[in-house]
């Protein structure tokens, strides 16, 4: 399983997603990629190949609180530069070159301020604590009796 | 009744770009402009910050070209720590800050060719738009997306190895670097196991040169006359004339090719360029002073690059320079389509001062700091992918930055992409009363030469639709467009 945080830490809330996979990071969980980035991209295709379960953390600027938790499927929907593909999008190309038996599932966290200042907003940061709560849990629910290692997310 | 066609790409954050098309009562094009929200906060953002952070903290300009924007003001704050002016570092310390530079040359330009380019290509300007795109490539032609994906991979995995981290890395410091590069890290680009190594790399990138020069041969009506409008260009170049993308003097060509900047010293950069602001967009104009603001602008980038540059001091880019030089016969080039042959050559150059660069042993020495007389200010310039960047900072006696200005590529073709949009607007949307998917992506693909920086570094969860509106007198909505 790899587990992937996005976003710009340097833009307060936007960085939401790394703050969470920084704390799983020390966690040190057997079976358990983490992966930080200020966005994602076409590499990344190649990135999430011999997973077989990942999670996408992100902000989000909309939803009531205090953090979504779905599965996503893949998508060919493209912006027009380089600089930045939807994890839809990511999926779509990873399934397309090198292998299309994955599951996927987006964490949108929400956030509330962005401008260039470090550190969270006071409800962002309380989203945080509960958003790692949740996949604390949700890990621990699906961790293998046998070995030890995470299988998948359900 | 006049119109006016808006295309406006929305962001969640900032960072939004919109096209608007003035049509007149006869329903031609009299006025086009492309505005786009620049990140003018960052300036102030530095303030007050000591200025040995300033190399890490810029990063966060930028998800795509966080190296330029680190070596850029690294570049800066070695003049602040006196450690000179791009030419005072020791041996490891500038090989390794040019392996970081060129592995984020070349992992954005394959980025550029492979994501944005080529499903123009392949799928046409008037494509299926849902298929014109990296993942329509994907499924059409898988060996051509692996590629793209590879090449940028490899050109992370340069930038990790040199700066330390993929996001804020932190290799260079002032006065050099903080690490060299191992013997293991060195062959594991040199002997990779396939396709990640060096030789496979160089291979890669002279095979899509040669797609492109194939594609060129069958489709010249659309690389040599869209979007062609007259320029001035400006880059660095090696003291000796050469392409130079880390460091270098300031040149600048007219037209005809006559030199209008001669190779000048960028610290002096505030002598010789201004930027104009203009009330009806965020980001600053800039131009040349001797020519003034209606005459002094002036394009960056590859197309800039491959037009003030006498030669190319790598041998199989040199080569392919040779070809394209020969095409305009020696003349400057202003086809905007060409900055996609001229991206190609600087992506085997790349490739190739890599390999270099990899073979040199300077780049496992361990002096890594050099280090003189503190001064006050500091300019720092590198050819960043999509052209000239700039970064100057002012510190006071308590080493805190009191002043920052930044002249990022993207502001620099500000003038060049308004150009080119009023170029395909009024070849595209002269008496055209709706606006057809073609159309849009004409404008796109203008745009997209430059791949602009849209206040990138930002993302939470969305995407970014495109809309085009068509209103008339009044703001009376005639048309409008959304994907």
């Amino acid at each position: 399983m790899i587990i992937y945080g996005y976003g710009n830490p340097g833009r307060q809330d936007d960085g939401l997603g790394p703050a969470l996979v920084e704390r799983l990071e020390g966690e040190a969980l057997p079976g358990v990629e983490t992966r930080s980035a200020f966005q994602l991209n076409i590499e990344d295709a190649q990135t999430i190949a011999d997973a077989g379960t990942v999670i996408f953390v992100d902000a989000s600027m909309t939803g009531d609180g205090p953090f979504a938790f779905h599965e996503i499927v893949p998508s060919a929907q493209i912006t027009f530069t380089t600089h930045a593909m939807s994890p839809g999008s990511v999926l779509a190309l990873c399934q397309d070159l090198f292998n299309p038996e994955r599951r996927a599932y987006m964490l949108s966290i929400r956030g509330y301020e962005w401008e260039f200042r470090e550190g969270f907003s006071a409800g962002a940061s309380g989203n945080l604590e509960q958003a790692y709560a949740f996949v604390m849990e949700k890990l621990a629910e699906c961790v293998s009796r046998v070995d030890g290692a995470v299988l998948s997310v359900h | 009744m006049s119109r006016k066609i808006t295309i406006e790409p929305v962001t969640r954050v900032e960072g939004h770009g919109k096209v608007t098309i003035h049509m007149d009562d006869a329903g031609k094009v009299s006025q086009t402009r492309f505005h786009i929200v620049e990140f003018r906060g960052f300036e102030r953002f530095a303030q007050g910050r000591p200025y040995w952070e300033m190399p890490v903290l810029v990063q966060r300009l930028c998800g795509i070209c966080p190296v330029s924007h680190h070596l850029a003001a690294a570049k800066a704050i070695d003049v602040i720590a006196g450690a000179g002016t791009g030419e005072g570092l020791t041996p490891t310390g500038e090989k390794m800050r040019r392996l970081m530079h060129y592995g984020q040359m070349f992992q954005s330009h394959a980025l550029h060719f492979f994501h944005l380019v080529s499903p123009d290509l392949l799928f046409g300007a008037d494509g299926d738009p849902a298929i014109r795109n990296v993942i329509g490539v994907a499924l059409m032609h898988k060996d051509l997306a692996v590629q793209g994906v590879m090449m940028r991979k490899f050109g992370q995995e340069i930038i990790l190895a040199t700066a330390g981290k993929k996001i804020h890395g932190t290799g260079a410091i002032p006065g050099g670097i903080n690490k060299n590069l191992s013997v293991a890290e060195r062959d594991s680009f040199l002997k990779g196991a396939d396709p990640l190594n060096i030789e496979k790399m160089v291979s890669w990138a002279q095979g899509a040169l040669d797609f492109f020069k194939d594609y060129h041969s069958k489709n010249k009506e659309l690389i040599d006359d869209f979007a062609v409008f007259p320029s001035n260009h400006l880059s660095l170049v090696r003291k000796d004339g050469a392409l130079d993308l880390y460091h270098g003097v300031l040149r600048a060509v007219d037209t005809d090719g006559k030199k209008i900047l001669n190779d000048v010293d960028y610290q002096d950069y505030l002598t010789y360029i201004g930027e104009e602001v203009r009330s009806w967009s965020y980001m600053k104009f800039p131009y040349l002073k001797s020519l003034g603001k209606e005459k002094g602008w002036y394009t960056v980038g590859p197309l800039a690059r491959l037009n003030t540059a006498d030669f190319i001091p790598t041998p199989l880019a040199q080569k392919e320079f040779e070809i394209y030089k020969a095409y305009t016969k020696g003349k400057v080039n202003n086809m905007s389509m060409h900055m996609h042959w001229a991206r190609l050559i600087e992506l085997l150059h790349s490739a190739e001062v890599i390999r270099d660069l990899l073979n040199d042993k300077d780049l496992q020495g361990d002096n890594l700091v050099a280090k003189g007389p503190k001064k006050k200010e500091g300019v720092g310039l590198v050819e960043a992918p999509r052209g000239t960047l700039f970064h100057h900072y002012r510190v006071n006696d308590n080493d805190q930055v009191e002043m920052a200005n930044l002249i990022v590529s993207t502001t620099n073709n500000n003038e060049p992409m308004n150009q080119a949009v009023n170029y395909v607007a009024n070849w595209a949307f002269n008496g055209k009363k709706e606006i057809t998917e073609g159309m849009m992506n004409r404008v796109e693909m203008a745009i997209r030469a430059y791949d602009p920086c849209l206040s990138c570094a930002t993302h939470a969860l969305g995407q970014m639709p495109l809309e085009i509106e068509l209103l008339g007198a009044g703001g009376i909505m005639l048309d409008r467009k959304r994907r």
